[in-house]
């Protein structure tokens, strides 16, 4: 027989509860899934419903341009963007992106909140207003 | 089996070229990344080596002069209006003769009296050897090589404000407070700052890169002159062989690329 088993086996027991209580609360409750809006009025006007490049790149890989951009144009001065179908775009994201996706809450938001980043863009960068 | 040395050696070397050679020919197949896509500089974009800029003093006399000027610099840069001045962010403002040219206020005690009395327009002097570069320990602040503007990175600066330490002419301003709610009209275009990082003029990068002169020199219809000083034929370069012109603080060496025409 242990020394004051009772005790250790209710601690454990109230462990267990804890480190397991995320898990058992959320069982079996779907999270609703991030449903990325990109119908604004910009992009239902759009003959061709094509950003820069495909989207599936622009899923994976959005960060990583918007990272590249930054520093191609505050540190070395460049701004044009050529696509790899031989488009150009300014590279900013106010005035670029967002001129698209004119929806940050519907369009940004959704997703980051959903997998909890909280990319700090909008510290400086102006987002358009919602709803116009 | 045993293995000498020698076959040993043979061996390793054979294995390592097969496989830096095979990891550079997977690379070179199967790279499906961006390479295609490029960044280029926008051809409506100004050409120089060397920008400055010439302020005529004789065009300022009105305090609508130096305002002008002023409010088309901070309304397009969403600089924020804090009224207290130990928290108040400038980009360009005016001040007086013995703060602007304190070594020639010290050199000549008895120049012209209207000099003295006069507002003088200042901004951040781009200098050839910024001692903000210099001390900023992050690179936020960094001297472009293109056209030697003295730029601001906002995405790097950690507010440890070094660099106010370092600049001789006080052109740097520290965000103490979240400058949004001082911002009377934002301008969509351009971001504005956060808390906690220090901003100054940027010549107006982002107008130069697509064509215009900065926004300070466009509002005070010739009264300052934008151009290059590394082309000998450029406006500022002829105004500046015409006329007498100094710079602020001289003798520190940090070699202002800001001329004050005082006149004869």
């Amino acid at each position: 027989m242990m020394y004051d088993g009772g005790k250790i086996i209710i601690g454990l027991l109230i462990f267990i509860g804890f480190s397991t209580f995320p898990f058992l609360f959320t069982m079996g409750k779907a999270v609703a899934k991030p449903e990325p809006k990109i119908d604004t009025p910009e992009i239902q006007k759009m003959v061709d419903k094509k950003c820069i490049e495909s989207k599936q790149y622009m899923k994976t890989e959005h960060m990583v341009i918007l990272n590249d951009w930054r520093d191609a144009v505050v540190r070395d001065g460049l701004r044009l963007y050529k696509s790899k179908d031989g488009r150009s775009f300014d590279m900013s994201l106010q005035n670029t992106c967002m001129k698209c996706h004119s929806s940050k809450k519907k369009f940004c938001d959704e997703c980051h909140n959903y997998v909890a980043v909280k990319p700090y863009c909008w510290d400086c960068h102006i987002a358009p207003q919602e709803g116009t | 089996m045993a293995i000498n040395r020698r076959d040993f050696l043979k061996i390793a070397g054979i294995t390592t070229l097969a496989g830096i050679g095979g990891a550079v020919g997977v690379n070179l197949i199967t790279n499906k990344g961006i390479e295609a896509a490029q960044y280029l500089e926008d051809p409506k974009s100004l050409k120089g080596k060397r920008w400055g800029i010439a302020i005529d003093i004789s065009k300022f006399n009105t305090p609508e002069s130096y305002q002008k000027v002023i409010d088309a610099c901070h309304t397009i840069h969403n600089v924020p209006l804090i009224n207290n001045p130990k928290e108040e962010i400038k980009w360009i403002w005016t001040e007086s003769y013995e703060h602007t040219f304190s070594s020639h206020e010290y050199a000549n005690p008895y120049i012209k009296e209207a000099l003295k009395k006069k507002p003088f327009l200042v901004l951040c002097n781009h200098c050839d050897n910024p001692p903000c570069v210099r001390v900023c320990p992050t690179k936020a602040t960094f001297k472009r090589k293109s056209d030697g503007i003295v730029m601001m990175d906002m995405h790097r600066c950690i507010g440890c404000r070094f660099c106010m330490a370092g600049c001789p002419y006080g052109a740097r301003s520290f965000n103490w407070r979240d400058p949004r709610p001082y911002i009377k009209k934002q301008n969509p275009e351009f971001p504005t700052r956060m808390k906690g990082v220090v901003e100054k003029c940027t010549l107006c990068y982002e107008r130069i890169a697509i064509g215009l002169k900065p926004a300070c020199v466009e509002a005070s219809n010739g009264a300052m002159v934008f151009g290059d000083l590394n082309d000998p034929n450029s406006d500022i370069r002829k105004v500046l062989a015409s006329n007498y012109s100094i710079r602020r603080k001289p003798e520190l060496g940090t070699t202002p690329c800001v001329f004050y025409i005082i006149g004869g």
